[in-house]
C-alpha cells in the first residue's frame, strides 16, 4: 500500500467575488465614505455608533429607520487601542509598517478597526489624535480611507470631489481561501490505478460489498476496507439524464449524457459521462466501458468517458437494487 | 412525543425574490424574525434564545454568520446555536429550538433560518469543484434527475406527473403573497415546452434560486395557553440521515425519509398520513418529488405515489393538498426552505395560512430533505394539544 497520499493545491473563489446588497444603513455609511465623509447612527439612547448598523447591538432594535438618525462624525478622531504590524503581509493594506487601530471618530461612541499609518511604532500610543487620508478614487468602501494618520503631523485633508452621486447599495466581497488538499490513502490507490488504466475498488471483507471509488472504509458500518478488487473496465447503465444546457467550464458540449454506471464487479455506482452515440440512445441497462484518456495519469480525468461495449442490454433486474 | 409541550406562537417570513436588492443579509434575516415576534405580540427582550440556520456557507462565503448575528437578532447575552443540515436544516433547526421548550430550558424561543443565494450562484455554490472529487458537470438537477427517471421507471409513471405538480405548486403560489415565482398563465403546455434541463427534468419543473429567511418563536405551554392567537401544537418531531453513497442503497425511496416518517408519524398518532392529515408541506424542489415523497412517507404505497398526483388528490382542492403555500417549487432560499414547510405548516393548522388556508384544517406535516436525499427532518403541527 502506498504510504504516501497524493497532495492537490485548491483554490476556493467565488470568480468575481460575493455580491453583497448592502441594505439602507450600511448603504448610507458607504455612501459617506465614497463622498469623503463619516456617517454614523444615533441610537435610541443617544449613543452614536459607528459603522453603523441596521439595529442597537445590545437591544436589538431597530436602528436608523429616520433620516434624522443618521449623523456625521470625525474627521478626525482618536486611537483607543493599537497593535502594531511590523512585517506587513501581501494583502495587508500598506506595504510598510503600521498599527491596526480601535478609532474613536469625535462625536461617535464607538471605535472602528483601522489602519494607523504613523511611521514608527515609537509615534503610536492610544488616547493619540489622527486624521483620516482619504483616497482619491473612491468607491464605497472602509478601504476609501488608506490609513489614518497622527493630527500632529498634518491634520485633516479634505477629501476630493466623490466620483459619483448615486447611493452605494452593492459592495463586491472577493473571498479566497487556498488549501492543500490530500486525497487519502484510499483514494490515493484508486488515482495512482487509474494511471495505470486500472480501476480499483475496495471490498467490505470476506464475501462483501465492493466501493469504487474506495472510502476506505464501509459507509454502513465503518469498518476499514483493506481488501482491493479490480472492477469493469465495462459496465451497465443503471440511470442517467440528459443535460442540454452546458453548466460547468468541465462539461463538453450539449447535449451530453450524465450516468451512474455500476461497473463490472463493483457493488456503487457512480458517475460518468456516456459518448460515442447519441445521446437520444443511451438507455438505462447499456453496457458500456470506460474510455481512456490518451495520456492517462493519477486523476480522475484518466477516463474521458464510457461508451457502448455492444453487448447486449442488461436485465433490469440485474442491476435494480442499486438505483 | 416526550417531554414538555411546546406550540408555534409567531411566524415570520421576507418576500422571497431572485434578488432583494433592498435589504442586506441582516436586514433580509430582520424581517422574517421580526415579523414573527410581531405575529407571537412578543420583542426582542422577551426571547430566552435564538437557534438559527443556513445552508452550504459557499452561498453567502459568511462562513460562521451566527458571529454577526447573535447582536442583530437580539441574542445578546443568551444563547446562541446554529444548526447544519444542508436543505433540511430549515426543518433541523425548528426541531432544535422546539427541543429547547421540550426539555424545560426555555420557554420563548426565536428560531430563523435563512439563505442569501443571490450572492453567489446556486449552480457553482452547490458543485464547486474539488481536487479528487468526480466533478458534478451537470449541477444539482443533475445529480437528482438520473434518480427521477429511475423512479418513473420503477412505478411505470406517466410522463407528464412531473408536469402536473410543477403546474398545481405554481397556481398555488398565487394565493401566497410571498411567494418569489408568480406564474398566473402556467399551464401544462407552458411546463412542456420550457427547455429540457436535464432530461427528463424540464426548466419549470425545477425550483427557483432566491433570496429569503422564515422565522417561528417556539414557546411553552404555559406561554402558549396565554397567546392571543391560536397556537400550532408541536405533536411530533424526528429526524433521521443515511450516507450520500452506500452499496445498494435506494436512492429514489431513502429508508432515511421512511424511518423519519414513521417515527414523527408513532410520535403523533398518525395511522393513515392521507386521512389523517389536512395538508402537507412537503419539500419538492423537483416536480417529481412529490410522487416520490408521497410513497417515502406513507400517503401512497411503493409505485403508486404518481396515482395521487393524478387524481388531483394532492391539489388545492383535493383530499389531501401538498404545498397550499406554493412550496420549493415557487420559493427556494435554500437554508429557509425547510423551515418555510414547517412555519406553512403551523399556518395551517392556525387558521393563518390567508388566501391559502385549506378550509379547516386541525393537523399538518411539515417536512424537509437536503444533501442528497441523505438528511430529514419532520414535524407534526395541530390545533390540539398532542
Amino acid at each position: 500500500m502506498a504510504d504516501e497520499v497524493l497532495v492537490q493545491h485548491h483554490t476556493l473563489e467565488y470568480p468575481g467575488g460575493y455580491t453583497r446588497t448592502v441594505g439602507p444603513v450600511i448603504g448610507r455609511y458607504l455612501t459617506g465614505l465614497r463622498d469623503g465623509r463619516l456617517v454614523a447612527v444615533r441610537l435610541a439612547d443617544g449613543r452614536v455608533m459607528i459603522p453603523p448598523a441596521e439595529y442597537d447591538p445590545v437591544t436589538g432594535d431597530d436602528a436608523g429607520e429616520s433620516d434624522d438618525d443618521f449623523v456625521e462624525v470625525g474627521p478626525a478622531g482618536v486611537v483607543t487601542s493599537w497593535t502594531w504590524i511590523s512585517e506587513p503581509r501581501e494583502k495587508h493594506p500598506l506595504d510598510h509598517p503600521f498599527a491596526f487601530a480601535l478609532v474613536r471618530p469625535d462625536g461617535a461612541d464607538t471605535a472602528i478597526v483601522h489602519v494607523v499609518d504613523s511611521g514608527t511604532e515609537h509615534a503610536m500610543h492610544t488616547g493619540m489624535r489622527v486624521v483620516p487620508r482619504w483616497r482619491d478614487e473612491r468607491v464605497g468602501s472602509t478601504l476609501d480611507i488608506e490609513a489614518w494618520v497622527p493630527e500632529a503631523t498634518g491634520g485633516a485633508s479634505a477629501a476630493s470631489p466623490a466620483s459619483s452621486t448615486e447611493p452605494v447599495t452593492t459592495m463586491s466581497s472577493p473571498v479566497k481561501l487556498e488549501y492543500d488538499i490530500g486525497a487519502g490513502l484510499a483514494a490515493t490507490r484508486f488515482l495512482l490505478g487509474l494511471a495505470q488504466r486500472r480501476i480499483l475498488g475496495q471490498r467490505t471483507g470476506p464475501g462483501g460489498e465492493v466501493y469504487v471509488p474506495p472510502r476506505g472504509s464501509d459507509p454502513k458500518t465503518g469498518t476499514p476496507t483493506v481488501d482491493e478488487v479490480e472492477v469493469g473496465p465495462r459496465g451497465v447503465v443503471t440511470t442517467f439524464c440528459v443535460v442540454n444546457l452546458p453548466f460547468s467550464p468541465l462539461a463538453p458540449e450539449v447535449p451530453y449524457v450524465c450516468a451512474q454506471i455500476l461497473l463490472d464487479g463493483a457493488d456503487i455506482a457512480l458517475f460518468g459521462l456516456v459518448a460515442d452515440m447519441p445521446a437520444a440512445d443511451v438507455r438505462q441497462g447499456l453496457r458500456v466501458e470506460a474510455v481512456w484518456a490518451d495520456e492517462v495519469g493519477p486523476t480522475l480525468e484518466s477516463i474521458k468517458w464510457y461508451r457502448p461495449t455492444g453487448e447486449p442490454d442488461a436485465a433490469y433486474d440485474s442491476y435494480k437494487e442499486y438505483l | 412525543m416526550s417531554g414538555e409541550r411546546v406550540a408555534v406562537v409567531g411566524v415570520g417570513q421576507t418576500e422571497h425574490r431572485a434578488v432583494r436588492t433592498d435589504v442586506s443579509m441582516v436586514g433580509l434575516i430582520r424581517e422574517a424574525a421580526k415579523r414573527a415576534l410581531a405575529d407571537a405580540d412578543m420583542t426582542w427582550t422577551d426571547i430566552d434564545a435564538v437557534v438559527i440556520g443556513k445552508a452550504p456557507d459557499m452561498f453567502e462565503g459568511v462562513v460562521m454568520p451566527e458571529l454577526f448575528l447573535a447582536d442583530a437578532l437580539g441574542a445578546a447575552g443568551k444563547p446562541m446555536l446554529r444548526v447544519h443540515t444542508a436543505g433540511s436544516v430549515g426543518g433541523s433547526t425548528a426541531i432544535v429550538a422546539a427541543g429547547l421548550v421540550q426539555s424545560g430550558v426555555h420557554e420563548r424561543v426565536l428560531t430563523v433560518a435563512f439563505e442569501k443565494q443571490s450572492e453567489s450562484d446556486a449552480m457553482w455554490a452547490l458543485t464547486v469543484p474539488t481536487p479528487f472529487q468526480a466533478p458534478l458537470v451537470a449541477g444539482a438537477g443533475g445529480y437528482f434527475a438520473p434518480i427521477i427517471r429511475a423512479y418513473m421507471q420503477r412505478a411505470d409513471a406517466p410522463d407528464d406527473i412531473g408536469m402536473m405538480v410543477a403546474v398545481k405548486d405554481r397556481l398555488n403560489a398565487i394565493r401566497n403573497p410571498y411567494a418569489h415565482l408568480k406564474l398566473p398563465d402556467i399551464d401544462m403546455k407552458t411546463v412542456e415546452e420550457s427547455p429540457m434541463l436535464w432530461e427528463p427534468l424540464r426548466y419549470l419543473e425545477t425550483c427557483p434560486s432566491s433570496d429569503g429567511a422564515c422565522a417561528m418563536v417556539l414557546a411553552s405551554e404555559r406561554v402558549a395557553d396565554a397567546a392571543a392567537k391560536p397556537p400550532a401544537w408541536v405533536q411530533g418531531t424526528a429526524w433521521r440521515s443515511e450516507p450520500t453513497l452506500f452499496a445498494r442503497r435506494d436512492q429514489v425511496n431513502p429508508q432515511a425519509g421512511r424511518d423519519c416518517a414513521a417515527d414523527v408519524y408513532q410520535q403523533a398518532g398518525i395511522t393513515n398520513p392521507r386521512a389523517d392529515f389536512d395538508c402537507a408541506e412537503v419539500y419538492v424542489p423537483f416536480s417529481w418529488y412529490e410522487p416520490m415523497w408521497l410513497e417515502n412517507l406513507g400517503f401512497a404505497e411503493p409505485g403508486d405515489g404518481w396515482k395521487l398526483t393524478q387524481s388531483g388528490a394532492t391539489a388545492f382542492d383535493g383530499d389531501i393538498p401538498w404545498n397550499p403555500s406554493g412550496g420549493v417549487l415557487s420559493s427556494n432560499p435554500i437554508g429557509a426552505s425547510g423551515m418555510l414547510r414547517f412555519a406553512e405548516a403551523a399556518n395551517q393548522v392556525r387558521g393563518a395560512a390567508g388566501e391559502h388556508q385549506v378550509e379547516g384544517a386541525r393537523r399538518a406535516l411539515g417536512h424537509a430533505y437536503g444533501g442528497g436525499s441523505q438528511f430529514f427532518a419532520m414535524w407534526v403541527v395541530g390545533a390540539d394539544k398532542p
